[in-house]
């Protein structure tokens, strides 16, 4: 493997890296820790405008709690977090976060077109009203995800992957510049995976920022610009062409990745 | 129906009332935050507050025990905070560990202390006195009317309707905060909004309904109101306004019919004395989620966690 670009981290305990003004979300020595041991350490990251970012890494690395710690949702220990080159209270609104779809309770009393209007929750206020206008933007949003049909169920009687889309549609009601998704792919059928990547990619055509926690080694040539690799620490990150290569995905898996897996996700040159 | 109406059950009735949409009103989303037992460990814990709230002061006044019983909630509020915390136990487990604790501790208080000479014991303390909260002044609906009549209704009313009162304007004020933060706590958070303060207002206000409808009524309709009315409401509808208007209709219900079946059901029944209002208040509670749960017609989704 020979390729020059790839930005090798693991070594850890290098001088933070310039934040990216023109990153939509840029991270600086992030660090978040549970109990004694840390869960992200010390991590930078920049995530460009009108790209895809895929974070990827093992279980237990830290992919999840480094978008929660970014957006607060979790504390963190250390670390600057910035969007858009503002610190991240004064531009919430430009923020959609897509929570795992298990972290909720799908039993809740509500409707699909009830969720999406969450989105819009920032805009209206505690006690502003929701407006026809407001209700038609929602259903908007959830036609964009093929989900109009279901706006008055309830969403305990939604599928895996119907109950997805009406997350991601929800963050389309938010209006937000930066989407940050948290394994929107996980467990969802077929047809809702191409649903929510032809969604992504428009936005993304639209300039925004998008980025998600992804599993899915084989799709992630197909669906992602950039990827960013963690294991607690910051592997690698850059550009999928030159960066999503075997000597990362080792450094990133700690060799639990077998060589033909590796083999199989046809990396760079063979592509 | 008249005049003996007004003056003996008007004012337990409402009272009984009050007290049950106050505790119902945050069940509903205590419930749906899998926090139910909060309620009842905040009326336990508020026995040990009442009884060092008279030792203090020596004396069976409203103010200070209302006191006692706040400050003995925040406690448990953090001792239950502190055990899951530091314990990394169970939220279910900490707060039976702290209300179990702290209910025994209340009751030896209770035993060790000189007060007999005031009407404060462990009965007193589970079923209240809704029966001897009646309205003396009153003749008959005129009294309604009556400024001098007015001023003689049991304090307790006065109270509880403030507490009720203000119970609903905080349901309606936060509704949407509430909503969010119970459905999707870190969707809420990402929106910037202060989950941990909403987290807690809950809370707090749980415990001071609690506290109010414990004076007038006993734990026991306490503890049944923050769960039967909101449980027996999710078996009735998917919506969540639905569900909240639901349950403040069976509490209303449960109220009223636990009072009258307590005060005149041994009657028609040929015994002779009526039996505890608040005790009846509860098991009339009871069965009506026992019903939603056999006829309801959103029963089967309850429990039925999405396996994630």
């Amino acid at each position: 493997m020979t390729e020059p670009s790839v930005t090798l981290a693991a070594s850890g305990g290098q001088a933070a890296a310039p934040a990216r003004p023109d990153a939509a979300l840029s991270l600086r020595g992030l660090t978040v820790s549970y109990g004694e041991k840390p869960a992200v350490f010390s991590v930078d990251a920049a995530f460009p405008a009108g790209e895809m970012t895929a974070i990827i890494g093992p279980n237990g690395a830290g992919k999840s709690t480094l978008l929660k710690a970014a957006l607060g949702v979790i504390p963190r220990l250390s670390g600057e977090v910035s969007v858009f080159g503002q610190p991240i209270e004064t531009v919430r609104g430009r923020i959609a976060y897509v929570p795992q779809r298990a972290s909720v309770d799908w039993d809740f009393p509500t409707t699909v077109i009830d969720v999406v209007m969450m989105g819009l929750y920032r805009q209206v206020g505690l006690l502003g009203r929701l407006t026809g206008a407001l209700k038609a933007r929602a259903l908007s949003c959830l036609d964009r995800v093929g989900m109009a049909s279901f706006a008055d169920r309830q969403i305990g009687q939604l599928s895996g992957g119907q109950q997805q889309r009406v997350f991601l549609a929800r963050a389309l009601a938010q209006d937000a510049d930066l989407y940050l998704l948290d394994e929107p792919f996980a467990g969802v059928d077929a047809a809702t995976e191409r649903a929510i990547i032809d969604v992504l990619k428009a936005l993304k055509a639209e300039g925004k920022a998008v980025v998600c926690v992804h599993h899915d080694l084989a799709t992630v040539r197909d669906y992602f610009d950039n990827v960013f690799m963690i294991n607690v620490r910051r592997i690698a990150e850059g550009p999928v062409r030159t960066t999503f290569n075997g000597e990362t995905l080792n450094a990133t898996y700690g060799g639990r990745l077998a060589a033909t897996h590796i083999d199989q996700l046809n990396l760079v040159e063979g592509a | 129906m008249g005049s003996e109406f007004v003056m003996f059950s008007l004012t337990p009735m409402l009272i009984g009332v009050l007290a049950s949409v106050a505790c119902a009103l945050p069940g509903n989303f205590l419930i749906l935050r899998r926090q139910a037992l909060i309620g009842d460990a905040i009326s336990h814990v508020v026995l040990p507050g009442i009884v060092v709230a008279f030792l203090l002061t020596g004396v069976v006044a409203a103010i200070p025990m209302l006191l006692g019983a706040a400050g003995a909630a925040v406690v448990a509020v953090v001792l239950i905070e502190a055990i899951k915390r530091l314990g990394r136990i169970e939220p279910g487990a900490a707060m039976g560990v702290t209300f179990t604790t702290l209910f025994a501790g209340g009751v030896l208080l209770l035993e060790q202390s000189d007060t007999s000479s005031v009407h404060l014991d462990v009965e007193h303390a589970l079923m209240g006195n809704l029966e001897s909260l009646v309205w003396l002044r009153a003749t008959d609906w005129s009294s309604l009317f009556d400024p001098w009549a007015l001023a003689g209704v049991p304090e307790e009313l006065p109270r509880i309707a403030v507490v009720c009162a203000g119970v609903i304007l905080l349901t309606l004020v936060f509704w949407r905060w509430l909503k969010i933060s119970t459905f999707d706590e870190g969707f809420a958070q990402a929106l910037g909004l202060p989950v941990g303060m909403i987290g807690m207002g809950l809370v707090i206000t749980a415990a001071v309904a609690a506290v109010a409808a414990f004076d007038a009524v006993g734990s026991i309709i306490v503890i049944a109101m923050f769960i039967c009315p909101p449980a027996a409401a999710r078996m009735m509808t998917n919506g969540l306004e639905r569900q909240v208007w639901w349950s403040v209709l069976f509490a209303v219900v449960a109220a009223v019919l636990g009072y009258v079946l307590a005060g005149y059901g041994p009657l028609w029944l040929g015994g002779d004395n009526a039996v505890s209002a608040a005790g009846m208040i509860a098991t009339v509670s009871g069965v009506i989620l026992a019903l939603a749960c056999a006829f309801g017609p959103h029963r089967a989704r309850v429990g039925a966690r999405a396996e994630a």
